[in-house]
């Protein structure tokens, strides 16, 4: 008799901590949910966006301009190809201005610093500048700001021709 | 019957043989041994109110002396209340939003009165308060406080500290001024170094992808009630602990004679009114500077420019600093948590002596001590001129992957290094583990100080190293 009544007390008390610990859990994720859904939260587009920039012939070759709204610089290289590049410094995500006179994009946190490809010139920082996909349509140049691309060095295919 | 019983009395004659209510009420509170002449009603007085029994009734002589403590604990309690004080005023000017913090910021210092005082207590006391929670937790290693039973208040400290630089960290978004919006993008960024978790994490914390209205929202609640609410729970719990062992940890031997040593004086008012001396000299402190030295608000956030040099927060320059010498994945992962784990372990080793009580363990304690701050203060700034000068940004294996040539091969010199002095040290002096580790503790502390300096004072334009007048 006394050993049923344990089993039957160890019973509930189980029940009751697997309910309490599903309580815990089920507060926890209504909590994460509320917080996770704020609309506040500013998400990635899921399908690209193309903006137009301007025409093809307003951008001359050797040239850097900065759209400060879609936080990139187009870059126009000698050889006429394009690439859009993320104005964050791959290290720490400081905001890095284009030096025109040593034609280098040189970062004022942490003295990293990047060529005209975005390639990297002086560490710290890791990686080459991140990219936003470019398009050409009609003589004019548009620009997808919604995902930048991560890259690990620059290669000749990440450039967009006319 | 005390004298503000009598006052009770005389007033309401329905209650004449008894003391009025809000007396009563009163001296629940509030010991009423405080305003009587005769001084203590002895233990029950003591014990049966609510704020005094918090605190013992008697106690050592040997732990009133100011050197023992430093009153590093209280001046911490003392700069948490101002700075909830001052906190709780602020909310009802401050509005959380990128386009109307800075505006409500610069309305509070320049329409409210009072507005730039207060702004200027609570930064000092932050400020200040994160330099004194760090002295108390090296005043508590020093003197070998976090052996059991106080092992369990360690672990608390540590969050204690942990929820301090949370808060220090949170504040500092809110002005949105340049300086604030920079430092936070730095030490946000650093968090994607973190394998596995990193990205996700700094998007929990910003609220989205980059820094923005979520993340002043997040930020807000974190500093103004996450925290606090925490602090306050984790405070009493530290505080009950420290009651429940009988106070601070006390001196083995002073050198003088036993019996006058092991004797107890009462709390009140022997400790008592050196803590409201300390508390005093502490506020009258901080209300000097914050009347003279205003809280800094420079020009609003611009995420268009980065000012050069941008600056994490004084307290993680010291990590900052470290970034510029390791690849990220050391400098922001492997070393931080090397170094908590290391602080959480070192009260869960086993010791060959228990040496708590006096500063520094021992004479042989205090020596190699020495020797490991003079070893800190030689190396760290050699180190620091080698990678700037000699090694160079490219790393130690030119060539080789930065993770390698800059991580993995610095990191393992820096800690055959530190394996080595502990070794060597613990043959030379022949030491005891407790001496051996306190030492090896003091080396890593100058290091990380003199990092922090250098990140603070010596780093100028585009971080290179400059004397101080020049940069």
């Amino acid at each position: 008799m006394a050993d049923i009544d344990n089993s039957r007390r160890k019973f509930m008390s189980w029940v009751a901590g697997l309910l309490g610990t599903v309580a815990v859990f089920e507060a926890g994720w209504i909590a994460a949910t509320f917080l996770g859904s704020r609309p506040r939260r500013a998400s990635r587009a899921e399908e690209p966006e193309f903006q137009t920039v301007g025409p093809v012939e307003r951008f001359e070759p050797g040239s850097v301009t900065a759209f400060r709204d879609g936080h990139f610089y187009l870059v126009r290289l000698q050889d006429g190809g394009f690439l859009a590049l993320h104005r964050k410094c791959t290290h720490l995500g400081c905001t890095v201005p284009w030096i025109a006179d040593e034609q280098r994009f040189a970062c004022p946190c942490h003295a990293s610093a990047f060529d005209i490809r975005g390639e990297v010139l002086n560490a710290p920082a890791p990686r080459p500048l991140e990219l936003f996909p470019i398009r050409i349509d009609n003589g004019n140049v548009l620009v997808d700001t919604t995902n930048a691309i991560r890259r690990g060095a620059f290669e000749p295919s990440q450039v967009t021709r006319v | 019957m005390t004298q503000l019983g009598v006052h009770q009395v005389q007033k309401n004659n329905k209650t004449a043989r008894r003391p009025g209510l809000v007396a009563r009420l009163w001296h629940s509170i509030v010991s009423s041994s405080l305003y009587s002449e005769s001084g203590n009603s002895g233990y029950r007085g003591a014990a049966s109110t609510l704020i005094l029994h918090a605190r013992p009734v008697s106690v050592p002589s040997s732990v009133l002396r100011y050197t023992h403590t430093f009153g590093l604990g209280g001046m911490a309690l003392v700069l948490i209340l101002m700075l909830m004080g001052t906190g709780l005023l602020m909310i009802f000017v401050y509005e959380p939003s990128p386009e109307r913090a800075y505006q409500s910021v610069l309305y509070m210092q320049e329409q409210i009165l009072f507005g730039r005082l207060i702004r200027g207590i609570h930064y000092w006391s932050a400020n200040l308060l994160i330099a004194v929670a760090v002295l108390h937790m090296l005043r508590v290693f020093l003197t070998g406080a976090y052996h059991a039973p106080r092992r369990s208040n360690w672990l608390i400290g540590l969050g204690l500290l942990f929820l301090i630089l949370v808060s220090g960290f949170t504040g500092y978004l809110l002005p949105w001024d340049q300086l604030s919006y920079w430092a936070i993008t730095i030490c946000t960024e650093m968090l994607t170094y973190v394998p596995g978790v990193g990205e996700t994490l700094q998007q929990v914390i910003l609220g989205g992808e980059v820094i923005g209205p979520a993340t002043v929202i997040n930020f807000y609640a974190t500093h103004t009630t996450v925290v606090p609410m925490l602090l306050v729970i984790l405070m009493i719990w530290h505080f009950w602990k420290i009651r429940i062992v009988g106070g601070v940890v006390i001196p083995r031997n002073s050198g003088g004679d036993p019996e006058t040593e092991m004797g107890y004086v009462r709390f009140k008012p022997d400790l008592l009114v050196r803590e409201i001396a300390v508390a005093l000299i502490l506020i009258a402190f901080v209300l000097v500077v914050a009347i003279f030295f205003q809280a800094p608000l420079g020009e609003p956030a611009n995420p268009g420019l980065s000012p050069n040099p941008a600056k994490a927060p004084w307290y993680f320059l010291g990590f900052q600093e470290l970034l510029l010498h390791f690849h990220p994945l050391f400098a922001v992962f492997v070393i931080p948590v090397l170094v908590a784990i290391a602080m959480v372990g070192v009260a869960y080793l086993r010791y060959d002596a228990d040496l708590s009580g006096d500063w520094f363990l021992s004479a042989k304690g205090r020596s190699m001590a020495a020797v490991a701050a003079a070893t800190a203060v030689l190396v760290t700034p050699l180190w620091i001129l080698m990678d700037e000068f000699v090694v160079g940004p490219s790393g130690w294996l030119p060539g080789a992957e930065p993770v390698i040539s800059n991580g993995l091969l610095p990191f393992a010199v820096m800690a055959t290094g530190v394996v080595a002095f502990y070794i060597l040290l613990k043959k030379f002096y022949s030491a005891s583990r407790n001496e051996t580790v306190q030492a090896l503790f003091v080396l890593l502390v100058v290091s990380f100080t003199i990092l922090t300096v250098t990140g603070v004072w010596f780093r100028g334009a585009g971080m290179a190293l400059g004397w101080p007048w020049q940069t």
